[in-house]
C-alpha cells in the first residue's frame, strides 16, 4: 500500500492527476456541506429550523437539490448568443477550481521517503496567481449578463465589471503588507527576502508569543485583514454587496436567463469562490493549518493540519453566513464610495504606515 | 516536450484569437478574442519560467484592460448596428500589400541567425519573484520610480480633464 502510494507521487504527472481528481471531489463535497451550512445558519438566526429532512439534520438537502438541477429542462432563450451563453458557466468553473489548487490544506505528508504536499501546486507567485485568476472570474458574469440577450442580466454583468474591478484593486493593496511583513518575519528581525509563496507564508507563521499567543499574521496586520475581508465579500458577490444578483432590483442578475445545470455551475461557482477567499485569509492571516497535534500517534496526526485547517476556514465562513443573514444590501452608489473612497485609501494609508514602522524596525531611525 | 505542446496549443490559441479580435462583427466577441491572444502570451511566459510576468500579464491585460473594454463596449451599448461602410477605397488592396510586406519580412528574418532557441541549462534564468525584486529595487530603482511618477502625472492628467473644463462648458453639459 505504502510502496504504491509512493510510486504514484514519485511520478510528477501521476501525482498531479491525483492531486487534482482529489481537490475536484473535495470541493464538491464541501460545496454541498456549505450551502446546508449556511441555510441551517441562516435559518437559525432567522428564529427558523432550515432544511431537516433529508438525511441526518438534512444534511443531504443540496444533494437533492443537485440532482433536481441536473435533470431540469434546460431553457434557452431565444435572445441568446448561444456561444457565449455555453461558456459562461463553464468559464465560472475555472478561476474557481484554479485558485484552490494553490491553497495548502494540510502540512506536506512524507509518505515512505516521498514528500507529499497538500496542495496543487506551490507557486513561487502564489498570491499574484490568485489575484490573477479572481481577476478573470468576472468574465464568466459579465459573459453570462450580455449573452442572456435581455435586460436585467445586461445590468447585472455591467454591476458586476465595476465592482469587481474596484474591490480587486482594494484587495490588492491589503495584501501588499502580508508580504512585506513576511520579508521581516524571515530571519528573525533582520533583512530578508519576502515570499509570496503560501506554502512558504504558512511555515513564517509558526511559533508563538508567551506560549499561547499563535505567530499568526493577523495580529500584526489586523488592518490588512479587515480591508481582505471586506474585499473578498465584494468579490465574491455575497451579501451586503451581492447587487450583481439583487433579486429586489434587477430579478436575479446574470443568472436570469439560466435554468438547471448551467445555473448550477454558476451556483457551484460562487459557494467554491467563498470557500476559496476564506482559506485565503486563513492561509495569510491566521496560520492556515498550524495548530497543535495534541501528540497523536503519527499515521492520524497527518489529519490535524487538515482539521485545523478547515476549522478555521469554517470559522470565517459563518462570518459570511452572518454577514448575509444581519446586513441589508447596499445601494450601488454607496458600493462605489465604499471601495474607492474609503477601502482603497485606508489600504494606501496603512501600508504607508506599516512600511515606515517597519523601516524603524529594521534600520533604525534615520538620524540614529 | 511539453513546452512544444503548450506551444502549439497556446500559439494556435493566440492566432485564433488576434484572428477573431479583427474579424468579428460584434465588438464583445472582438474583445473575447485579444483576451485569449492575452492569455495565451502569458502561458508562453510561464513555459520560459516567467512566472511573475505571467501573473502580472493576466492581471493586468486579461485581467483590468480587457474588463475595462468590456466594461465600456456595453455601456456604449452592443446592439447598435455597425456601419462597416469604408472610408479609405484603397485600404483593402493597400492592407493585402502590406501583408505580402510583413510576410516577406517574415520569411527574410527567418533565414537570419537568431540567438534565440533552447538556452544553455549552465546559465539559468532566474524568473522568480525574488529576482525580479533584487533587480528593480536596488539596480534600475531610478528609472523604476520615475516610470510611477510618469503614471501617476498621466492619471492626475485624465483627473484633472474630467474635473475642470471651463465653467461654461460644465454648465452646458449639466
Amino acid at each position: 500500500m505504502t510502496g504504491l502510494l509512493e510510486s504514484i507521487f514519485e511520478s510528477v504527472f501521476w501525482s498531479a492527476v491525483v492531486k487534482t481528481v482529489v481537490a475536484f471531489a473535495l470541493l464538491m463535497v464541501n460545496t454541498l456541506l456549505l450551502v446546508w451550512f449556511e441555510r441551517r445558519v441562516v435559518a437559525f438566526m432567522q428564529n427558523r429550523l432550515g432544511p431537516n429532512r433529508a438525511g441526518p439534520l438534512g444534511i443531504l438537502q443540496t444533494l437533492a437539490d443537485g440532482v433536481k438541477l441536473f435533470f431540469k429542462e434546460q431553457i434557452t432563450p431565444r435572445k441568446v448568443e448561444l456561444g457565449m451563453y455555453l461558456a459562461a458557466p463553464i468559464a465560472a468553473m475555472i478561476p474557481a477550481f484554479l485558485i484552490f489548487m494553490v491553497i495548502p490544506i494540510g502540512a506536506p505528508v512524507t509518505i515512505g521517503d516521498t514528500v507529499v504536499t497538500l496542495q496543487g501546486t506551490d507557486l513561487n507567485v502564489g498570491l499574484l496567481f490568485i489575484l490573477a485568476m479572481s481577476s478573470l472570474a468576472v468574465y464568466s458574469i459579465v459573459l453570462a449578463g450580455w449573452a442572456s440577450g435581455s435586460k436585467y442580466p445586461l445590468l447585472g454583468g455591467v454591476r458586476a465589471t465595476a465592482q469587481m474591478i474596484s474591490y480587486e484593486a482594494a484587495m490588492g493593496l491589503a495584501l501588499v503588507p502580508v508580504v512585506l511583513f513576511a520579508s521581516i518575519q524571515i530571519a528573525d528581525g533582520s533583512f530578508g527576502v519576502g515570499t509570496m509563496s503560501l506554502s512558504r507564508l504558512v511555515e513564517l507563521q509558526q511559533g508563538s508569543f508567551r506560549g499561547f499567543i499563535p505567530g499568526w499574521f493577523v495580529f500584526w496586520l489586523l488592518p490588512s485583514f479587515i480591508i481582505f475581508a471586506i474585499a473578498a465579500v465584494a468579490e465574491t458577490n455575497r451579501a451586503p454587496f451581492d447587487l450583481v444578483e439583487a433579486e429586489a432590483e434587477i430579478v436575479g442578475g446574470y443568472h436570469t436567463e439560466y435554468s438547471g445545470i448551467r445555473f448550477a455551475l454558476f451556483f457551484l461557482a460562487e459557494y467554491i469562490n467563498m470557500f476559496n477567499v476564506s482559506a485565503i485569509a486563513v492561509t495569510v492571516f491566521f496560520g492556515g493549518w498550524l495548530g497543535p497535534d495534541f501528540g497523536l500517534p503519527s499515521w492520524i496526526a497527518w489529519v490535524m493540519p487538515i482539521m485545523w485547517f478547515l476549522l478555521k476556514t469554517y470559522a470565517l465562513l459563518f462570518m459570511f453566513v452572518w454577514l448575509r443573514a444581519t446586513l441589508p444590501r447596499m445601494r450601488y452608489d454607496q458600493l462605489m464610495t465604499l471601495g474607492w473612497k474609503r477601502l482603497i485609501p485606508a489600504g494606501l494609508v496603512w501600508l504607508i504606515v506599516f512600511t515606515i514602522v517597519q523601516a524603524f524596525r529594521s534600520f533604525g531611525a534615520p538620524w540614529s | 516536450m511539453v513546452e512544444t505542446v503548450l506551444f502549439v496549443i497556446f500559439g494556435l490559441a493566440a492566432l485564433f484569437g488576434a484572428i477573431t479580435m479583427v474579424w468579428a462583427r460584434n465588438p464583445v466577441y472582438s474583445a473575447m478574442g485579444l483576451m485569449l491572444t492575452m492569455f495565451s502570451i502569458a502561458v508562453f511566459y510561464v513555459s520560459n519560467s516567467a512566472h511573475f510576468v505571467a501573473a502580472v500579464q493576466v492581471i493586468i491585460y486579461a485581467g483590468a484592460v480587457m474588463t475595462l473594454f468590456l466594461f465600456v463596449i456595453m455601456l456604449i451599448g452592443v446592439d447598435k448596428a455597425e456601419d462597416r461602410s469604408e472610408n479609405l477605397p484603397i485600404q483593402r488592396p493597400l492592407a493585402l500589400a502590406l501583408i505580402a510586406l510583413f510576410g516577406s519580412a517574415v520569411v527574410v528574418a527567418g533565414r537570419l541567425a537568431w540567438t534565440t532557441g533552447v538556452h544553455n541549462p549552465l546559465d539559468p534564468v532566474n524568473g522568480s519573484v525574488e529576482a525580479i525584486g533584487n533587480e528593480l529595487f536596488r539596480k534600475w530603482v531610478l528609472p523604476f520610480e520615475v516610470t510611477a511618477l510618469l503614471l501617476i502625472v498621466a492619471a492626475a492628467g485624465a483627473i484633472a480633464l474630467a474635473f475642470f473644463r471651463d465653467g461654461d462648458d460644465a454648465e452646458v453639459d449639466a
